[in-house]
């Protein structure tokens, strides 16, 4: 009986060898880390709208995005390749949270920038908080002829802004949601029953297909009552590809519209209906 | 009775031993300094951590290494996020760990200044893969502090670490990996 006591000791006091022994780092006092949400999504846009991503400390994202005809245009029209709106442009960062951007776009030969400001990061550990957001703030110069040349127009006429607040979490690896309620205001309407100001909010969602490709599902919801009778939600789907130094994002969509007043406010076709569009963004990014 | 005293000793003598290696000869850092470089003739990539956990054992020999994937800084942000995301998948992975053997400890005086070699063999976990790495560690002692350097190279195909055809020609089958660390005595 003593005897299979001492040598359960025995059993239980000898040296135990683990496969990674690292007993020596042990360290109970080390203060407890912060560890920060990365890569919610692949880019700085979901699809057509902006995500939470903002490109890093001179870094220069260049963009060009195509939105092309309607599929159903058929074969004789390429599915839609002959015509197409675009938008060239690019996002710098000042600093990793704080970017600019500008682009031009074909749709009214508009003219846009932005200022993007992250202000909130996803983290767990010592800081816990919950959701990345951002601020952004776009302009847009409509420098298209005046359709009434008629009337009294003025240069600020031509003037649109859009206000978003950008709210995203990534739940697991590979999935990731983003609200962004929205704000356009359009200094000149088409009529005087029409609102200057139209309130929307988008939703992003974004699930990793593979480590390098995702695919993104966007919509923007506006308010009843905010916009002519036949003027409809944007939806898209898309398809991310990212390679070392570019995201290719493939998508459909009802909308042609290349930037946020565009997209968000001016689109009349509808999926219902089978008017849907193939559109590419491509963004590379250069390092300064 | 005979066989209980035998019995007792040695588990006097085992309890001894496992207290052994808390009786001070332990050097240790929390900010080593780690090194990878990849060369290829279309580019070259290098990246550094400079908060590695390390530590030694002057009695035993031991030593062990903790670096966080996510520490390696890049001077591309961009290629930093990547390395994290794609390559490593340091939110799944978030360590790299070494735990190995200074061979010929007693060689190394670290109480008396001067220049020290020694083979230093153990395991190399990265991304869960564990595989066996020896190189030459030199041991510099100068007023109290155990400098040691080493240089190895590895695989990243070795260690799970997939390159995509695509990349495949800037990014090396052969990544050396330079370690700086000063350590100092710990009790």
């Amino acid at each position: 009986m003593v005897k299979r006591i001492l040598i359960f000791f025995i059993v239980a006091y000898s040296p135990i060898v683990y496969a990674q022994n690292l007993d020596l780092l042990d360290d109970p006092e080390a203060a407890p880390v912060t560890e920060y949400a990365f890569a919610t999504f692949k880019t700085n846009r979901v699809v057509n709208g902006h995500s939470v991503e903002t490109v890093a400390k001179r870094e220069f994202d260049f963009k060009i995005s195509h939105r092309f005809g309607f599929v159903s245009g058929g074969f004789y029209d390429l599915f839609g390749l002959d015509q197409a709106t675009m938008r060239i442009g690019g996002d710098y960062g000042i600093t990793d949270n704080l970017n600019v951007g500008i682009g031009r776009s074909t749709v009214d030969k508009t003219y846009d920038g932005f200022v993007k400001y992250k202000f909130l990061k996803q983290s767990t550990g010592a800081k816990n908080i919950p959701v990345t957001a951002a601020w952004i703030s776009h302009m847009g110069i409509a420098t298209s002829k005046f359709t009434q040349p008629n009337r009294e127009n003025q240069f600020s006429h031509r003037v649109h802004y859009t206000h978003q607040l950008l709210v995203a979490r990534k739940f697991t690896e590979g999935l990731s949601v983003q609200l962004s309620p929205t704000l356009v205001h359009k200094n000149l309407v088409d009529s005087a029953n029409l609102k200057n100001d139209i309130l929307a909010v988008g939703i992003g969602v974004r699930q990793k297909l593979t480590n390098r490709t995702t695919l993104n599902l966007e919509y923007y919801y506006t308010l009843p009552s905010q916009l002519e009778e036949n003027k409809t939600d944007v939806l898209s789907v898309g398809f991310d590809i990212e390679t070392g130094g570019h995201v290719f994002q493939l998508f459909f969509t009802n909308s042609s519209g290349p930037f946020e007043k565009s997209f968000i406010t001016d689109t009349k076709a509808k999926w219902l209906d089978g008017d849907i569009r193939f559109g590419f963004n491509i963004a590379r990014v250069f390092n300064f | 009775m005979k066989k209980t005293t035998i019995l007792t000793f040695a588990i006097l003598g085992l309890m001894l031993g496992a207290f052994k290696n808390h009786s001070g000869g332990i050097y240790k850092t929390n900010t080593g300094n780690i090194n990878f470089f990849s060369h290829t003739s279309i580019e070259d990539i290098t990246a550094d951590n400079h908060k590695v956990k390390t530590a030694f054992d002057a009695t035993s020999g031991k030593i062990q290494f903790s670096a966080l994937i996510k520490d390696f800084e890049f001077p591309k942000a961009l290629m930093q996020e990547h390395f994290n995301e794609n390559y490593m998948e340091s939110t799944t992975f978030p360590k790299s760990t070494f735990s190995g053997t200074i061979e010929n400890m007693a060689a190394v005086k670290t109480t008396v200044d001067g220049i020290y070699t020694s083979k230093v063999s153990g395991k190399l976990t990265i991304k869960d893969v564990t595989k066996d790495v020896a190189t030459i560690g030199t041991f510099t002692v100068k007023s109290g502090v155990v400098n040691t350097k080493a240089t190895f190279t590895i695989n990243p195909e070795d260690y799970n670490i997939k390159i995509p055809k695509t990349v495949s020609g800037k990014i090396s089958r052969e990544i050396k990996i330079t370690v700086d660390a000063d350590y100092r005595h710990a009790h």
